[in-house]
């Protein structure tokens, strides 16, 4: 059975994209911070989906560590999700700096990092798929929440850079550009419930998204025409608006 | 985040805090932070029972842990539903042991409310079925619990809403079957006294309930329609269903998308009633192999049916009386079509023994019915109350959202047992919700 490995697996997109993999029958390789934590939804994917699955010790922003993480999986997977990302708090972040460096770190800088890692294995093999998860938040830069929207607007290019470079290697990359999603990240913000999706919405996209050899989606596939007129606001105007 | 919550009967409405956890150690971090905090499944049971204004959503909480295919033992996070359950367990060939009308309940919510289910003469209450649980409670242990290890907590939680900690883990024993049909008996009554004789005649069944007319009155008071079911055996299925006999086809379902005119429900439930009444049933008795679905989840077939009732909401009014007190059961219902405040439609059950500390069930009749939320019902609730206390009965604590607290101190013979339990697991009050403050159990 082909095999995926999900980059943080700890979240809640992840459960849901794990989920949907394992429905479609594919064996999963998790990875997360804490592998303990994961245990029980290693044990929900066997026995709901009876598929394989292992799991993996991964830390984002121990960049150092990606390469031997990468070599040490027993099996090179077919399809690679880099889930993973940090919210943080635009205000604290403001000033704090630590804080700061962990945003950019962990939504780009570390996601960089390993789907190097990830590319170069690919590349060499000329198979596999790329899949990251960034944000339409990356499409213009907002007062509240920049730090996370630069990150993801790095990640974003990125992976745009990645999928050409890749293309010709026989390699395909995938960019997600989720909306807002009902997650713990999510959960202290009043997102509008008409735009709001549900994790598992997301997961069916990206299953659909790779099967199917998109480049870029969005997910609900209305945020591609929302992110439009976003990006077509004169920044004159834009940078009155209190987004 | 500030958001407005109602269970199941859209009454009562507040606005309150939810949080999520999909990791012991997340939840852990929410009650430190937290003075009081109540958990909430899926928001089926009708009231205020998992109401606060905190509280904490196990929905995430939803992995399944280990499932013994050999033996029938199931273990899981408490915050998985039924239907997922049914949808892994049904095609190894079992069942769970006991089931609510409903299949959008948690695990966690099915032992909080100890639910009950068609074959509750038989098998008795979820309780009955669980070989062990974890529980965080109040002073943030995670406590393992059984019948035989930590028996009163295990008893205080089983029934006890939510009210000696958290529910996490929960690990049952399921029912053997060898199909996921059911092989179903639907049998008229002309009234009252003809179903419950019939009640008596098809004890034997595993599943049994009826479907009950509030509406009439004389010769034909309480006529209705007694519904007993087993599970079907290979031999017993059609051709097509024996190709693969533990597999039912997906079926789509309807959605109720806003709230309807409270009229609505009524005028549907009783065209729906009389289509069964003297349509289908023109016979007196229907015997037929149907799917497990329809046969225990009628209603689930339709997302949101309780929008039907409108945005006021319902209160759905469920109480038990001791198998000897038949004629309470006829002064209720009485007193029911005379007032016409409520649903057209009834479920009457009949209990076996049952042996537990706060359960809701106990040996005798259980009505439940539905009463959109309106002027001058609540006292005439209240009015209800009065005769199933001088009956020596009791209502299901899943159910209510507005008894009077004696009511429930009078009719709950372990009321103070239960709250001393309370007290030693739970002394500082960090769980508790809107109705077990107005129960005064956290008061």
């Amino acid at each position: 059975m082909p095999t995926v490995l999900i980059l943080g697996a700890g979240s809640d997109m992840a459960v849901a994209i794990a989920r949907e993999f394992a429905a479609n029958k594919y064996d999963i390789q998790l990875a997360a911070r804490n592998v303990a934590s994961i245990a029980p939804l290693e044990q929900d994917l066997r026995i709901r989906y009876q598929v394989q699955t292992s799991s993996y010790a991964f830390d984002a922003t121990d960049f150092n560590s990606h390469p031997a993480f990468y070599n040490s999986l027993s099996t090179k997977p077919d399809i690679t999700i880099a889930v993973f990302g940090y919210l943080g708090s635009q205000e604290k972040g403001q000033s704090d700096w630590t804080e700061a460096a962990r945003i950019l770190h962990t939504n780009y800088t570390g996601a960089v990092s390993i789907l190097n890692a990830v590319a170069e294995d690919y590349a060499a093999r000329g198979t596999g798929t790329i899949v990251g998860i960034s944000s339409v938040a990356g499409e213009r830069g907002r007062q509240s929440n920049y730090l996370y929207g630069s990150a993801k607007a790095g990640f974003t290019a990125y992976l745009s850079g990645l999928r050409n470079r890749l293309f010709h290697k026989g390699v395909h990359v995938v960019s997600v550009q989720p909306g807002f999603v009902y997650t713990r990240m999510t959960e202290n913000l009043k997102l509008p419930p008409m735009l709001t999706a549900q994790p598992q919405d997301v997961a069916k996209d990206i299953y659909k998204a790779v099967k199917a050899k998109k480049n870029t989606i969005y997910t609900k596939w209305f945020w591609r025409y929302i992110m439009l007129i976003i990006k077509s606001i004169p920044e004159f105007m834009f940078k009155k608006l209190k987004l | 985040m500030e958001k407005r919550l109602a269970n199941w009967g859209n009454y009562p409405a507040i606005s309150c805090d939810e949080t999520s956890f999909s990791q012991e150690d997340q939840i852990q971090d929410f009650i430190s932070s937290h003075s009081s905090v109540i958990a909430r499944g899926n928001g089926r049971c009708y009231g205020d029972a998992s109401l606060a204004n905190h509280s904490v959503s196990t929905l995430k909480y939803d992995k399944v842990l280990a499932f013994d295919i050999e033996n029938g033992i199931f273990e899981c996070q408490s915050g998985i539903t039924l239907d997922q359950i049914l949808d892994i367990i049904v095609p190894h060939g079992w069942f769970l042991p006991v089931t609510p009308g409903t299949k959008f309940i948690t695990i966690g919510g099915a032992v909080a409310s100890d639910v009950h289910g068609k074959n509750h003469h038989v098998d008795g209450s979820f309780s009955g079925h669980i070989i062990n649980m974890d529980v965080i409670t109040g002073n943030q242990e995670t406590i393992t619990c059984s019948a035989g290890i930590e028996a009163d907590l295990f008893w205080a939680t089983c029934g006890g809403m939510g009210l000696t900690g958290i529910i996490t883990r929960v690990k049952f024993g399921l029912k053997k079957i060898d199909t996921a049909y059911i092989r179903q008996k639907q049998i008229k009554a002309k009234n009252l006294e003809d179903l419950i004789r019939l009640f008596e005649e098809y004890k034997d069944y595993t599943y049994s309930m009826a479907w009950i007319d509030c509406l009439q009155k004389g010769d034909a008071f309480g006529r209705g329609i007694l519904i007993v079911g087993e599970h079907a055996t290979p031999q017993e299925l059609s051709e097509q269903q024996r190709k693969a006999p533990l597999h039912l086809a997906q079926k789509r379902k309807l959605s109720m998308p806003f709230n309807l005119p409270s009229f609505t429900l009524n005028t549907l439930t009783v065209k729906a009633f009389n289509w069964l009444y003297y349509l289908k049933n023109t016979k007196r008795e229907i015997n037929n192999v149907i799917p497990y679905e329809p046969f225990f989840y009628p209603l689930d077939a339709i997302l949101h049916w309780n929008r039907g009732y409108g945005k006021a909401g319902f209160v759905q009014y469920q109480f038990v009386l001791p198998l000897e007190k038949k004629d309470g059961l006829v002064a209720i219902l009485k007193k029911i079509s005379d007032a016409g405040l409520g649903s057209f439609l009834a479920v009457l059950k009949v209990f076996g023994k049952q042996d537990s500390l706060i359960s809701f069930p106990m040996e005798g009749y259980t009505l439940a019915l539905d009463f959109p939320v309106r002027k001058g019902l609540f006292e005439f609730l209240d009015q209800l109350d009065e005769i199933v206390l001088q009956y020596g009965g009791r209502l299901y604590l899943s159910k209510d959202a507005r008894m009077k607290q004696e009511v429930f101190w009078q009719s709950y013979p372990n009321a103070q047992k239960f709250a001393d339990i309370i007290k030693t697991y739970n002394g500082k009050k960090l769980f508790r919700s809107i109705q077990s403050d107005r129960l005064l159990l956290t008061q």
